[in-house]
């Protein structure tokens, strides 16, 4: 699995040649996140794609050669964070109901709704973390759920920046803070 | 001012230079139409969208400048995809502007609407839909940047019928492109650029491997001083073919599938290739496990994710090929490389003895021998267009060129079908040049209605259609892949010196060697068309041939008597 991240322009019809680029390639993609930057004529897509080094690195120049593509790279091989998010629509009856909160609380997600017979829990972080609570909660009955597929950011001062925006931090973007 | 949207597009086509429009008019893109009558801009009615394509290619090709094709919506629209195709894949500018549908009936299925952006996403360069006639001008500008500029390609631009009608001020100045700003990426590191320094001095037997990016970045002068700075010879691709003269002694001819035996020998013998604007094709590479073990690999290429796609390369130097060579040709040293160089002459030498231009005239006309005439006749300075199979490959073996541009043919799509209108625009291009139609039988019926295009623009253009009444290189596969099963090949064609007369063209037909260059001549020095229908022999094959998928250097060789029965005395 490889994971890239691409800085294109926000407008119609990128996401396609995005997508298409990788069916052309006979690369399956296992998750694309799209979304916008702090500048709004610029998004950001996290790519996670089943494929090798080489074919990541096709994939990566093959996306620079578009023209609505400003900045493609394969992040794989450096030091980075990945995070996923996942709301989880459970089965919740009164019996149950402690014994999952004590879950929810081992892995730190959250109840964001509550309903007579279920709960909707908000679970962030990495993909093993979310299948992990996914696989204890299957017996209680999931009934629904959506994930945003994964984001990727390189950790510290390992920037990857839209070209044309300052490439240290400025005074609209602290860096270094942590959360 | 005040324009409208077609009228815009008219002026700035203008203000780029472009003088010919290749294209067929239609409902959606009338108003262009009205006003291409208005302006000084030539255009050149084609009898097939698929011709406006080909024609603005072989404009590009013969040129070096961006060709223009037009159409109309909907099934004007996807007759261009073949030749949009074909430009991408031989990386040749081409802009081609559609009319579509207007904007608020875009996705109603309107009558002729197509979504041709999608359908050419994969095969462009570019593409984009303009419905605001304030976009035209710019978005045309950056049309015709992103085909010329980098790796050339194909680019779209699709125009709704309302932003062709709709009047805005036209201010040509304040319509400058405006790209998304692309990262800069170092093309190579210092490391990198040494390592291949050092490749270079220390081969001893290297290769050069040069390819069509030679001729697009111009540096067919730095090439050659390279080659004979650093002693080296050099292996041509198809496309490559014209970039360094046919008849330099370090110009050992085309490689791959029906290169010369002692061109792919010397490759599989290297120990340093040197691909300069070249992509390791499966055409000139044959099995990748077996390609060139025993050489290193320098990579000069301005596309990136073609370094390491198909051959894994020691040093890649990204970057436009002229610019590479001029930063390495003063560190390149002249090496005298006699073993080397002379071990590649005796591979030749063995060769040259089979090879089919020294047999005596025994009654049989060999598409060969045409070639070899042709190329004799116009001492190698016509523009040669040529079609997709067998005669275009011996067009490759036997008409030797020594000006970059001069051969234009389909290489990566090998589209039949391609050489008569290409050869309209190579002339549109080159109206001072003798242009030549190198085609099939079988090519040449799917696009000879422009043969009418030819009579209504009164252009001269030759035409000699190697005619063997089979689809020659499928029936060849047949013949030594399955058991000269000929399904599908035997081909009925009609009189070809007839069906010009038809149109309007001289015809001739050929049967006898003897009369090949007198007729040739007389196509030369006539002041109109003349296509001459050479009736050559049916079953003759290419050779040598690497089977699809074979080791380089195992090639079916030509057989000692080349001819096979044919060829010997009755």
């Amino acid at each position: 699995m490889q994971t890239l991240v691409a800085y294109v322009e926000n407008k119609p019809g990128v996401l396609n040649r995005v997508a298409s680029l990788a069916r052309r390639l006979a690369i399956n993609i296992d998750s694309l996140t799209v979304g916008p930057t702090e500048n709004e004529e610029i998004a950001r897509m996290t790519i996670v794609a089943h494929t090798d080094e080489k074919g990541a690195h096709r994939l990566e120049a093959s996306l620079e050669k578009l023209v609505d593509v400003l900045l493609a790279e394969n992040i794989s091989e450096r030091s980075l964070l990945e995070r996923d998010l996942a709301l989880i629509k459970v089965s919740a009856d009164q019996q149950s109901r402690p014994h999952l909160m004590e879950l929810i609380k081992v892995f730190r997600a959250r109840v964001i709704d509550v309903a007579p017979e279920s709960l909707i829990l908000e679970v962030s972080g990495t993909v093993d973390k979310i299948d992990g609570l996914l696989e204890v909660l299957r017996p209680f009955g999931v009934l629904e759920m959506a994930r945003t597929g994964r984001i990727a950011m390189t950790r510290g001062s390992d920037l990857l920046r839209p070209p044309g925006a300052p490439s240290n931090g400025s005074e609209t973007e602290p860096v270094g803070k942590a959360s | 001012m005040k324009l409208t949207g077609a009228e815009i597009l008219c002026e700035s086509l203008t203000k780029l230079g472009v003088r010919h429009i290749f294209g067929y008019p239609g409902g959606a893109i009338l108003p262009v139409y009205d006003a291409l009558g208005k302006s000084k801009l030539h255009h050149i009615l084609v009898r097939h969208e698929q011709g406006a394509t080909h024609m603005a290619d072989g404009y590009a090709r013969a040129s070096g400048g961006v060709g223009v094709a037009m159409a109309t919506s909907g099934p004007g629209a996807t007759n261009m995809v073949t030749g949009i195709a074909t430009a991408m894949l031989d990386s040749s500018p081409v802009v081609c502007i559609t009319g579509q549908v207007s904007s608020k009936l875009l996705g109603s299925d309107a009558f002729q609407e197509i979504d041709i952006t999608g359908i050419t996403m994969p095969i462009t360069k570019h593409n984009v839909v303009v419905s605001r006639a304030e976009d035209i001008a710019r978005t045309v500008r950056e049309a015709f940047l992103i085909a010329n500029s980098g790796r050339p390609g194909p680019v779209l631009v699709d125009i709704t019928k309302d932003a062709q009608q709709a009047s805005c001020d036209f201010n040509w100045e304040a319509s400058t492109p405006k790209l998304p700003p692309k990262r800069q990426r170092i093309n190579y590191e210092p490391a990198d650029f040494e390592r291949a320094v050092e490749l270079l001095n220390n081969a001893k037997r290297p290769l050069i491997l040069a390819g069509h990016g030679i001729m697009v970045s111009g540096a067919m002068r730095v090439f050659d001083q390279f080659v004979h700075a650093g002693n080296l010879p050099v292996a041509m691709t198809l496309l490559g073919i014209g970039c360094f003269p046919a008849s330099d002694p370090l110009n050992l001819g085309m490689m791959g599938m029906h290169g010369e035996a002692w061109v792919n020998h010397a490759i599989q013998e290297a120990d340093l290739l040197i691909a300069v604007g070249m992509r390791f094709d499966d055409r000139v590479t044959g099995d990748l496990r077996t390609y060139a073990k025993e050489a290193r690999k320098i990579h000069i290429e301005i596309d990136r994710s073609e370094i390491n796609k198909n051959v894994k390369v020691d040093a890649a130097l990204i970057g436009d090929a002229r610019e590479v060579l001029e930063q390495l040709l003063p560190r390149l040293e002249h090496r005298e490389r006699g073993d080397w160089l002379g071990h590649i002459r005796e591979l030749k030498g063995d060769s040259a003895v089979k090879d089919i231009q020294g047999l005596p005239d025994n009654g049989h006309l060999y598409a060969a021998h045409v070639i070899n005439d042709l190329w004799k006749e116009t001492r190698g300075e016509a523009i040669v267009v040529t079609d997709v199979g067998q005669h275009q490959m011996w067009e490759a073996q036997y008409y030797h060129h020594n000006q970059p541009r001069t051969l234009v043919t389909s290489g990566g799509l090998g589209t039949m079908g391609f050489a008569l209108p290409a050869a309209i625009g190579a002339k549109f291009a080159k109206p001072e040049s003798d242009v030549w139609v190198v085609v099939g039988d079988g090519g040449f019926q799917m696009t000879m209605c422009e043969l009418a295009t030819i009579v209504q623009e009164k252009i001269k253009i030759n035409i000699a259609i190697i005619n063997n009444g089979f689809l020659g290189m499928v029936r060849q596969w047949q013949e030594f892949f399955y058991d000269k099963r000929y399904v599908a090949t035997p081909l009925v064609a009609p009189d070809f010196a007839a069906l010009a007369n038809a149109f309007g063209i001289r015809g001739e037909r050929i049967t006898s060697r003897a009369d090949v260059t007198p007729t040739i001549r007389s196509a030369r020095e006539s002041s109109e068309s003349v296509l001459i229908d050479f009736r050559v022999e049916q079953e003759d094959s290419v050779y040598p041939m690497v089977p699809a998928g074979g080791a380089l250097h195992e090639m079916i060789r030509r057989p000692d008597s080349p001819l096979v029965e044919t060829a010997t005395e009755p």
